[in-house]
């Protein structure tokens, strides 16, 4: 066994399922910038109030993913360990959207009582992540069959929380958290996400949750023979994607600063699912990148908006987005990404030998 | 190509990332011939074979095979199989939820349509041609490892084969069910098929084989006739040193008979796989649960290590009472467990090399407190040291690593825990010859020097009997006995198995 090259393996080696995704957010960028130089401008504008505030495409996109974003962090930690998918974060997300208004239905709007809501919300759907959680991992049930009955009833529980009526608060502070805090001129979502994602950081950094995620993903058998509690991890990660549900309802709640239990990020499940697919991650469990997922969450709202812009009518647009979705995730693919390692190999030997020659 | 020869391979080169797997090896199999494939683990044993069955594609080289004029390229296992090559892998690939006969078949029709009732009543007869204690509507992942690996073979012989390739085959099977196999292949060389054979046993590889041919680190060594080519010399070939003889391994200890102290003592333990049994072992001990495939002897340690759901009994570990009902309480009761289905209970497949390694000892050291990767890194790389593990890196996954270098990682990880008492399901097996050695004088001196209670299981008999101050004998997932000192001979064992003890 001849080693070829020793020791450390490059950053892409590392890092190559990232990228298929790197490359088409590029594609995309270049496109844009071809068909329009000005389209990734961004300006500092005053808004109605005089704050300043940041304007332009690529904020749109940066903010409009934002609940995608988060959806998909949590859903490449369900993937990763269960082998299977959440399809109920949407209805989950409508019920904590339910429960925080109805908190701050319950007095004076203060900033405690704020608080207090999005305490409240992230406490209901984590708790009902547990639920989902129990049917995958105590009772072995698949992840979407489990989470189907969520995804049937979760929109009328929605609905029960506020007696059936939609809701709206009038509140500074609620609409900040789905638009400007005054005087930062970043929307508010971004900074949401951006949070998430260092809370994820340290997650991984100061626990071993992505290692005993990936070893229950890959093998449930070992992972229970070397001492980890295969229950409690698949468990815990539907938690998360709770919370992560509970987060982005109260994003998309203060951007109408109403609930609609029947369109709160309406099928957002098939996205947050695809994010995580084009971030190359597999559907099957096990290994996991999960800046690859908000990658993807990226991709699919810059294809959304790029294609808004080119006059595209709704309906045309998810043709589309299917087309450029298949392509990705077939880019992708092991069979692919094996194909492009065996033509390597035979470039190598080529070259080797037009050196000997 | 000469007459008489089925498949010639030439010039056949493979990398993959950070590894020449092979390097311009050549291979040639004759018509009715039984060739043996030797090396140490990461020759390139599996990998030449893969590229024979069209797994992996080739860089470089070229593949003839009778019948057949030009140079072929195989691109899928499917085709190898048309063109007359049947495999069966190291590792075992079927399905687990699928009944035996349907293992057996299944892939290999030519339309949509399965004729059930023919396929199980052929499967019968050919599962009783072969003497394989198992029924054809039985679910395969009831039937013990062995049985699976020999359903295995039952598939790949079960078509118009030319070429029959097994990669450790024998390594879970016991001597009578070796011998069967053997006479198999030899009605099947009688019969002019062309057979490649990858094993550790030196005996068997002389006991059938016509030729052999030994590559070393990717390359080849040579092609040589079994009959003249002595042991030592395919040892030193394949090894490219001589093999250190055995003669300097410690002598055994007898910790009965020094009266140490117990470690572990269970009373009357049971499991839902497990009848209940008694059990002790003393400090520095090296004791052994033998019997044949199926006897419960993989059972009864399982159930020591609450792998399988414990249904009763008393445990004491020294002399406190305790609860072992989850792995994690063994572990942190000071026992380690190497499993005997690597594949199913031990690596962690798409997890690296380094991973892997500190996977239990990580495990023991909390949720809260992961070690940093610097430590890790130094952690893989003294095991990798120590037991000599071919790896590219750290980094690497595990499971693109030879079987028997996976098996080392495995290992690797329980000693990194320093247990108290490790137990040690068939911790050799698919291991070459030289590390074997090197892991049975490992478990002398991790006895002797620390202390440690050790409890090994082998189908090996004789390599029991070398490391083993006390065997129990299991039929039928009883105990029917125990043997210490002037007994540990193969005969007493083979005859308290057979039912004379007790
Ligand atoms: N899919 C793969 N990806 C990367 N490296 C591989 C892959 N398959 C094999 N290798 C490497 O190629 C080398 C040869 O492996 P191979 O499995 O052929 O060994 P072997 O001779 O069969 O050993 P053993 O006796 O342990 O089964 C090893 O160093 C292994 O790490
Ligand atoms: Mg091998």
């Amino acid at each position: 066994m001849g080693k070829t090259e020793k020791g450390k393996s490059s950053f892409f080696q590392k890092n190559s399922q990232l990228l298929v995704p790197l490359i088409a957010l590029m594609l995309l960028v270049i496109f844009n910038l071809i068909r329009d130089p000005g389209f990734f401008s961004i300006e500092l504008v005053n808004d109605n109030a005089g704050n300043p505030v940041l304007q332009g495409n690529l904020i749109s996109i940066l903010n409009g993913a934002s609940e995608l974003a988060i959806l998909a962090m949590g859903m490449t930690l369900v993937t990763a360990a269960s082998g299977g998918q959440d399809i109920s974060v949407g209805c989950l997300a409508a019920i904590a959207g339910s429960v925080f208004i109805k908190v701050l239905k319950s007095g004076p709007i203060t900033p405690w009582l704020v608080l207090g809501g999005v305490a409240a919300c992230c406490l209901v759907a984590m708790c009902f992540g547990a639920f989902n959680g129990t049917l995958v991992s105590v009772f072995r049930v698949q992840p979407m069959i489990a989470t189907l009955i969520l995804f049937t009833c979760g929109r009328s529980i929605a609905y029960w929380i506020n007696g059936g009526a939609t809701p709206t608060v009038e509140s500074d502070i609620v609409k900040a958290i789905g638009g400007f805090i005054p005087g930062f001129p970043i929307p508010a979502p971004i900074l949401i996400v951006v949070l998430m994602g260092i809370f994820f950081a340290l997650l991984f950094r100061f626990t071993t949750l992505s290692m005993y995620l990936q070893a229950v993903g890959i093998n449930n058998n070992a992972a229970r023979l070397n001492g980890i509690n295969a229950v409690g991890v698949k468990l815990l990660a539907f938690v998360l994607l709770g919370l992560c549900c509970a987060v982005s309802g109260v994003i998309a709640t203060g951007r109408l600063q109403l609930v609609n239990h029947e369109t709160l990020l309406i099928n957002i499940e098939m996205d947050a699912i695809l994010a995580v697919a084009i971030g190359g991650n597999s559907l099957g469990g096990g290994k996991f990148k999960m800046i690859g997922s908000v990658i993807g969450a990226y991709i699919i709202q810059a294809l959304t908006v790029t294609l808004y812009a080119m006059k595209v009518s709704s309906t045309d647009v998810k043709a589309y987005k299917a087309v450029v979705i298949i392509l990705l995730v077939v880019l992708g693919s092991p069979v692919v990404k094996r194909w492009f390692g065996s033509m390597r190999n035979k470039l190598a030997v080529a070259g080797s030998r037009k050196e000997a020659a | 190509m000469d007459n008489g020869t089925v498949l010639t391979m030439r010039g056949i080169s493979i990398s993959f990332p950070g590894v020449k797997a092979l390097n311009r090896v050549n291979f040639t199999l004759r018509e009715g011939e039984i060739h043996a494939l030797m090396g140490e683990n990461g020759a390139g044993k599996s990998t030449l074979i893969k590229v024979l069955t069209g797994v992996y594609a080739k860089d470089e080289g070229t593949i003839e095979i009778a019948g057949i004029p030009g140079h072929i390229t195989i691109h899928s296992p499917q085709e190898a199989q048309r063109l007359g090559i049947s495999t069966v892998y190291q590792e075992i690939t079927l399905c687990p939820n699928l009944t035996v006969a349907e293992n057996m078949y299944i892939g290999r029709g030519k339309g949509m349509g399965v004729p059930w009732k023919k396929m199980y009543r052929e499967a019968g007869a050919l599962l009783d041609s072969l003497g394989i204690p198992a029924r054809p509507r039985q679910l395969l992942k009831t039937c013990s490892l062995a049985v699976q690996q020999m359903v295995a073979i039952a598939r790949a012989v079960d078509t118009q084969c030319k070429v029959l390739i097994l990669d450790e085959p024998t390594s879970s099977l016991d001597d009578r069910e070796v011998e069967m196999l053997f006479g198999l292949m030899r009605d099947l060389k009688a019969r002019g098929v062309g057979i490649i054979f990858v094993t550790h046993f030196l005996d068997q590889v002389y006991a059938v084989s016509d030729r052999i041919t030994v590559l070393r680190n990717g390359e080849l060594v040579g092609e040589f006739e079994t009959a003249m080519l002595p042991k030592v010399e395919l040892v030193s070939k394949m090894m490219g040193k001589e093999l250190e003889g055995l003669a300097d391994v410690a002598p055994k200890r007898d910790a009965e008979e020094e009266q140490a102290k117990v470690y572990y003592q269970a009373e009357g333990l049971s499991s839902t796989e497990s009848k209940p049994f008694d059990f002790r072992i003393r400090e520095g001990e090296v004791n052994g649960f033998t019997g044949l495939l199926g006897s419960g002897r993989s059972e009864c340690v399982r159930t020591i290590f609450a792998a399988d759901r414990v249904t009763g009994g008393r445990v004491t570990v020294e002399d406190k009472p305790v609860t072992i009902n989850k792995p994690i309480k063994a572990m942190r009761n000071g026992i380690g467990y190497l499993p005997e289905d690597r594949k199913r209970d031990g690596i962690v497949a798409d997890l690296s090399v380094r991973e892997n390694i500190i996977l239990a000892l990580q495990v023991m050291k909390g949720f809260f407190h992961p070690f940093s990767r610097k430590k890790a890194e130094a952690f893989a790389d003294e095991y990798i040291k120590t037991l000599d593990i071919k790896t590219a890196s750290t980094d690497t996954p595990i499971g693109s690593l030879s079987g028997g270098n996976q098996q080392k990682v495995i290992l690797a990880r329980w000693l990194l825990t320093h247990p108290r008492y490790l137990i040690l399901d068939e911790p050799t097996r698919g291991i070459d010859i030289g590390t074997k050695t090197e892991i049975q004088r490992l478990i002398l001196k991790l006895s002797q020097e620390t202390g440690m209670s050790i409890t090994f299981i082998s189908s090996e008999i004789e390599e029991m009997l070398r490391t083993c101050s006390r065997l129990i004998v299991m039929r039928d997932r009883n105990i029917v006995g125990e043997l210490t000192g002037d007994e540990l001979t193969q005969d007493h064992v083979m005859y308290t198995i057979a039912g004379g003890g007790n």
